[in-house]
């Protein structure tokens, strides 16, 4: 027996979703727009702070303790602490989503330039490589597999949080699942929840797949370590 | 700054405070249902997590266990829920809530434990075998305190979570802090008074949950900070 009248025993109504492909299809828009600007921005704020940070080490403990608070403040709050201010909207949830991203962003990308060998640093100095070479041509590359995986935990993390940004009035898949919740109908919750989840691991396993294409000496290494 | 001094004026009246929709019961509220289901996940999370660890078995799983779970969204597993609990009777509210949480709250504890015990050296294993200890003992005396910094790490990061996605059940119907936030944001404009109590207050606890279990963590593993240097 259901307690939902017009779900009709079934928890997966799919003459609704057929009725509803354009609402998907914008919803699924959505969700990468908001994924992509929060990313991308994201991406920028952290690498300049994560540069700031490897360049003057005491500016590490302060921004990764502001970027910790951030990231601790649980996301309806931070909505409602930014909705006096920025209202209901996009600017609203980007100004969120990018927060989150940053305390994950700039520890991958300090720890992958971290791991540079130092002898490796010392070789291109002597080869005559000026600062910003040398971390273009090589710290960048060198650091890039732990960069990749920075990425792709921020990115994963984000696409479950933009959901959320359905109760200011955005949400991608977060607005279907809100509609289902505010008409008890389960149909819509279930279909944003597993879109969500795809369009999570789709991204996840593209993620793996570029850090793989842009580090090919690594694949090489292994299969060297394996042959011999 | 009028919206402060009016969120100023709501916190201030004496009603804000007491009653069933008070602070007071608000945040009681939100503090048991993190108790409830910090404590139901842990113990379903860390002994699987100890007796799997500690055989070396499934070691895949644990890695995929946190990357799924990263992916399902928390919002999305409580609205899941939601429906579920509705017909099986539970109700609104308290179960739907609770049951997403402990399913939020698992696998951070369980990973965290889990590579904190498989990552014990093996010649230490080893070595702790050569001294003569039984099997119950290398876990007890060997394992365990080395992987405790890893797990309580991870109680840390699924009771932070739990505390913070407990808000998200006054979209359900439970009466918690994020209820202020709820139905503050439905009222629109008059609303936002509240809006910035609530979101304030469950910020405040969850700063306070997380300060509490880092101290916690450091008091038991005294030997990590010498490391540091």
């Amino acid at each position: 027996m259901s307690v939902f009248a017009n779900s009709a025993d079934s928890f997966v109504w799919w003459s609704w979703v057929d009725g509803h492909w354009t609402e998907i299809g914008d919803r699924t828009v959505e969700h990468i727009v908001l994924t992509v600007i929060a990313v991308s921005v994201g991406f920028v704020v952290s690498s300049i702070l994560a540069l700031i940070s490897v360049r003057y080490r005491w500016t590490y403990t302060p921004i990764t303790a502001i970027g910790s608070i951030l990231y601790t403040i649980p996301s309806l709050a931070l909505f409602g602490l930014l909705v006096p201010i920025t209202g209901l909207g996009m600017l609203t949830a980007e100004i969120a989503l990018v927060s989150y991203t940053i305390l994950i962003l700039v520890r991958t990308i300090v720890t992958g330039l971290d791991g540079v060998p130092h002898e490796v640093r010392e070789a291109a100095d002597a080869m005559g490589y000026t600062h910003r070479a040398r971390l273009l041509l090589v710290d960048l590359p060198l650091a890039l597999p732990t960069i990749v995986s920075g990425l792709r935990i921020a990115t994963v993390t984000v696409i479950g949080l933009v959901t959320v940004t359905a109760l200011i009035g955005n949400g991608g898949y977060g607005a279907l699942i809100d509609d289902g919740l505010s008409r008890s109908f389960s149909t819509p919750i279930v279909v944003g929840t597993v879109l969500s989840v795809a369009l999570a691991v789709v991204v996840d396993v593209a993620f793996a797949l570029v850090g793989r294409a842009l580090t090919p000496w690594q694949r090489h290494a292994t299969n060297r370590a394996v042959a011999s | 700054m009028s919206l402060l001094a009016d969120a100023w004026d709501f916190v201030t009246q004496s009603g804000t405070w007491t009653g069933d929709r008070g602070i007071l019961a608000r945040a009681r509220a939100h503090v048991w249902i993190s108790i409830v289901a910090s404590s139901i996940a842990a113990l379903i999370a860390l002994p699987s997590a100890v007796v799997l660890a500690h055989r070396r078995i499934a070691p895949i799983v644990s890695v995929a266990i946190v990357n799924i779970a990263r992916a399902i969204p928390s919002f999305a597993l409580i609205a899941l829920v939601f429906p579920v609990s509705l017909q099986f009777g539970f109700g609104l509210g308290f179960w739907p809530t609770c049951i997403a949480l402990i399913a939020l709250g698992i696998p951070p504890m369980f990973a965290n434990t889990y590579a904190g015990i498989a990552g014990t050296p093996s010649a230490v294993v080893e070595a702790a075998r050569g001294l003569g200890m039984r099997d119950s003992e290398v876990l007890r005396r060997v394992e365990l305190p080395t992987a405790l910094p890893l797990l309580m790490n991870g109680v840390r990061i699924s009771v932070v979570q739990i505390v913070a996605t407990a808000t998200l059940g006054a979209i359900v119907g439970y009466e918690c802090l994020g209820s202020f936030i709820v139905a503050g944001l439905a009222r629109g404009q008059s609303g936002q008074p509240a809006v910035l109590t609530g979101a304030v207050l469950v910020a405040l606890l969850a700063f306070a949950i997380d300060g509490l279990l880092a101290g916690t963590t450091t008091r038991l593993t005294p030997w990590t900070r010498r490391r540091r240097t």
